[in-house]
């Protein structure tokens, strides 16, 4: 475990260390860390498979266990080779329900889109026209919808404009897209972080702005 | 909110935020630091800038986020009854 850097809050509880020293021996005290570790895992497991338990339909409570134990099952794996890098900058089981919320949350996404198609060229563009504002409002936005849709077409590489499509327009989620594509959350959200700045340039040029701070970003 | 503010929120959301923001990696780094300075009043997006912006433009890394601080402050109140 390295210093936290300088300036920064230290708020891990003193049983944080004791966790970590715990873990990285050996024997029946390991063990024992090692089944109240997994006890926590579960119960976040279960926390956010309740949580968002709505977003799938037709799923059984015997379903809803074999997620929760996988999900566990993943995050031990995952915090048991990466507990050296566990600075001491959170409690440590803040560190460690973020490993099993992540997993719970990806299986439980990728559960309620299991079988169903991901559009990746047919956008979802109407949803925006549906508002009824005033007439000048609805030029207003009528005309940014516009240059956002040309510039969608004309500005963002082959990938780019799938990768938008999918994710910004067709709301799907960006772990699905990930597995349907073979890559990373990450490497998707840069591609769609890159999409987003190409498209804002586009406005710029055009003279239009959606009204927030345009400042160029970094990823 | 008017139907105005509804599709300038839209609007918003497609082309993502407009300021900094860290990548996916470094959100799922730093969102344990990120959720206890939250959690005991801290003001995290002073500390770890970027943050913000990115949970703003991420709608995956924002449900962790949702989750985690749910969570651990669900842990706070059991162990303050």
């Amino acid at each position: 475990m390295g210093p936290a850097p300088e300036g920064s809050v230290r708020l891990q509880a003193p049983e944080s260390d004791d966790w970590v020293t715990t873990l990285s021996g050996s024997g029946p005290m390991r063990d024992r860390a090692v089944t109240q570790l997994h006890e926590l895992l579960l119960r976040g497991a279960y926390f956010e498979l309740r949580r968002r338990r709505h977003t799938v339909d037709d799923v059984s409570r015997g379903e809803l266990d074999d997620l929760a134990l996988q999900a566990t099952a993943d995050a031990m794996v995952a915090i048991l080779a990466k507990l050296h890098t566990f600075r001491g900058e959170s409690r440590f089981t803040t560190w460690a329900y973020k490993f099993v919320l992540l997993e719970a949350g990806v299986k439980l996404r990728r559960r309620a889109w299991q079988g169903r198609e991901v559009q990746l060229d047919e956008a979802l563009w109407p949803a925006l026209a549906d508002t009824r504002p005033s007439a000048q409002q609805t030029l207003e936005e009528a005309e940014l919808l516009a240059a956002i849709r040309a510039a969608v077409g004309s500005a963002l590489s082959p990938h780019q404009r799938e990768v938008f499509i999918a994710l910004a327009l067709n709301g799907v989620p960006i772990d699905v897209l990930a597995d349907r594509l073979g890559t990373t959350r990450g490497a998707l959200y840069k591609t769609l972080h890159d999409a987003r700045r190409k498209l804002r340039r586009e406005l710029a040029t055009a003279g239009l702005t959606i009204g927030d701070d345009d400042t160029e970003a970094t990823a | 909110m008017t139907n105005h503010d509804e599709t300038r929120a839209r609007l918003r959301q497609l082309l993502g935020p407009a300021g900094p923001e860290v990548s996916c990696e470094t959100c799922f780094e730093l969102l344990d630091q990120y959720v206890d300075l939250e959690a005991h009043g801290a003001d995290a997006d002073a500390r770890l800038p970027g943050m913000r912006a990115h949970l703003e433009g991420c709608p995956a890394c924002r449900e962790d986020h949702d989750s985690l601080l749910s969570l651990v402050t669900a842990d706070g109140d059991q162990s303050q009854s």
